[in-house]
């Protein structure tokens, strides 16, 4: 007789019913409680919920944590992503109280959706285009014109998100430009390996030597100065983005939404900004909404 | 030798019974007898069934059949469906091919640290898709442990479909690894040493023994990492990048269609869910197999 001494081992590990029912119980118990804590005490906590662009995420952190000391009981909670997908998120009923966009179009998208009121949105910063390559510039780029060349890898981002919409306003103006071909568009895309889901994704492809160069914000390219190399796009060619910010029309925090945008265009959240490598929002063009 | 085929024969008998589990057996027992059990049970279920299959149900209600066919045939939803499928049968090939010596040897070796080796491959399984994608990144990227080399060599893989299958294999790969290394535990050593005694080599008894007790559940762990791999997602926008048509698998078609086009996104995402419960069937049919063969 043969018996197959691996499989019945796996039951007498376990034979205790009792003591698997209890630890399943206390597992049970410990995981209810964690998701039912709640901090009691203090004066009405409030947690303000900031959709904001992913190229916002280090300025937008710190305006975050000033605004917590001005208002002790208000917690920013921030969530960071493409404005598109953030301009989807709301758009599907996400929660959230203030949105902080990348460009116009996404901020319209909201609009048109009938989350936002039009003649709620301001516009608090500006910022500019700026192609990078890695430190050791293995492609060795020096200028805008060699990104045409054959052979080199560019990452981008990808045409929903609002700095790869601008990299292709900038490829084009350039094409018409006499001091470039006039297919330095077309070859320029020909050399595109990959259309990133967001800035931020760009920045670390450059930065960790997977490209040969990107096009991102200023702003982004500020926070790795160790690891990339930037080239300007002179402002003829450059596109200037626009942040729009507004509360939401169905807030429950609508008071609070407005105090976190007041403080954003106040001179602290300005210089805050500003630190970051934003221009200020009285630098360039104002919101316009969209035509209904 | 009809003695060997005997204790073949009994060998799988009791092999069947303890494979069924606890469950299964006291199901065959009470199940049918206590009705209100069963109500009870049903009752206390709902809840958290319905939780888990609404939102399925609410995508597929989304979209109307004229809309699904109506994206069908636009390219780029056809180029991410046949790039899926390329790569993730790519990643099913050579997860088998790779796996399996890597499964006998976990389930038969002794040799230290042979069950910080069996953690070591479930990492991937629990790891944020994100940590994978970094990981391929460091270790075959262009300035990568291995990959500066490759480099110099000519070789580059970041951004390339052959990016997109080993972010898909390193993420899925272990699902069969473990339901290999399981099955190939199970098999009996007396009979795989009698078929030894009777003259078999040791390609033998693994072609002849282990591999026919163990197919079934092979087959339910390549499924695993078949319907696994199809849903990649983290490992490849990182490893691999986002191009139409070269790396652009239906996932992250998914992901940008959610920004650009939701219909699209969600003819994706249901084609996609049809196709991950069409392979998660085919698991539990072979399972059953398992069992239909053993008896």
């Amino acid at each position: 007789m043969v018996t197959a001494q691996p499989a019945s081992r796996r039951f007498h590990a376990v034979r205790s019913p009792h003591l698997f029912v209890a630890s399943l119980l206390i597992t049970l118990l410990l995981a209810v409680s964690a998701c039912t804590g709640t901090n009691s005490g203090g004066s009405q906590p409030i947690t303000l919920n900031v959709f904001a662009a992913a190229s916002l995420q280090g300025a937008f952190t710190k305006i975050g944590s000033q605004f917590h000391t001005a208002h002790s009981n208000v917690t920013v909670s921030f969530n960071f992503g493409g404005s598109d997908t953030l301009a989807g998120q709301i758009t599907q009923g996400a929660p959230a109280d203030v949105f902080a966009s990348a460009n116009v179009a996404q901020m319209n998208v909201v609009v048109k959706g009938g989350q936002i009121s039009s003649s709620a949105v301001q516009v608090f910063a500006h910022n500019r285009l700026v192609v990078i390559v890695p430190k050791n510039n293995p492609a060795n780029i020096q200028t805008l014109q060699d990104l045409a060349k054959p052979g080199i890898k560019i990452v981008l981002a990808a045409k929903t998100v609002p700095v790869g919409g601008y990299a292709l306003t900038f490829l084009s103006k350039a094409s018409a430009d006499p001091s470039f071909s006039a297919s330095y568009q077309a070859n320029v895309l020909k050399n595109v390996v990959s259309y990133e889901t967001d800035v931020k994704s760009v920045l670390s492809k450059i930065a960790l030597g997977e490209g040969d160069a990107g096009i991102v914000y200023t702003t982004d390219a500020a926070t790795e100065p160790n690891s990339v190399t930037t080239i300007a796009i002179p402002d003829a060619f450059n596109v200037i983005a626009t942040y729009p910010i507004a509360p939401l029309k169905n807030s429950k925090q609508s008071s609070t939404a407005q105090q976190f945008i007041a403080y954003v265009m106040s001179s602290d959240g300005q210089n805050v900004l500003a630190s970051y490598g934003f221009i200020a929002a009285s630098q360039g063009p104002q919101y316009t909404p969209p035509a209904s | 030798m009809s003695n060997w085929r005997e204790e073949e024969a009994m060998a799988e008998t009791a092999a069947t019974q303890l494979l069924k589990t606890r469950h299964e057996r006291r199901q065959e027992a009470t199940w049918h007898r206590v009705d209100w059990r069963k109500v009870a049970l049903l009752l206390a279920s709902l809840p958290f069934l319905l939780f888990l299959l609404l939102p399925l149900l609410a995508l597929v209600l989304r979209a109307t059949p004229a809309d699904i066919l109506a994206h069908l045939v636009d390219p780029s939803v056809a180029q991410a469906i046949q790039l899926s499928l390329v790569t993730t049968l790519c990643t099913l090939g050579l997860t088998v091919i790779g796996g399996t010596p890597l499964a006998y040897l976990l389930a038969r070796g002794t040799f230290p640290g042979r069950t910080i080796l069996d953690a070591l491959l479930d990492l991937p399984i629990v790891m944020p898709p994100a940590v994978a994608g970094i990981a391929l990144l460091v270790a075959f990227g262009r300035f990568g442990l291995l990959g500066h080399w490759l480099n110099a060599l000519g070789i580059d893989i970041a951004f390339t479909p052959v990016a997109v299958v080993m972010a898909q294999t390193f993420v899925a790969a272990p699902f069969y690894i473990k339901a290999a290394s399981t099955a190939f535990a199970n098999v009996n050593h007396d009979i795989e040493d009698a078929a030894a005694v009777d003259g078999a080599g040791p390609f033998g008894v693994f072609g002849r023994i282990t591999l026919p007790l163990s197919i079934a559940a092979l087959m339910g762990g390549a499924l695993m990492t078949w319907a696994r791999a199809l849903g990649e997602f983290g490992a490849t926008i990182i490893f691999a990048g986002n191009f139409p048509g070269r790396t652009q698998t239906m996932p992250l078609a998914i992901y940008l269609g959610f920004e650009l086009d939701l219909s699209a996104a969600i003819t994706l995402a249901i084609v996609l869910l049809v196709m991950s419960f069409a392979i998660l069937l085919l698991v539990r049919w072979a399972l059953r197999q398992r069992i239909q063969t053993d008896q």
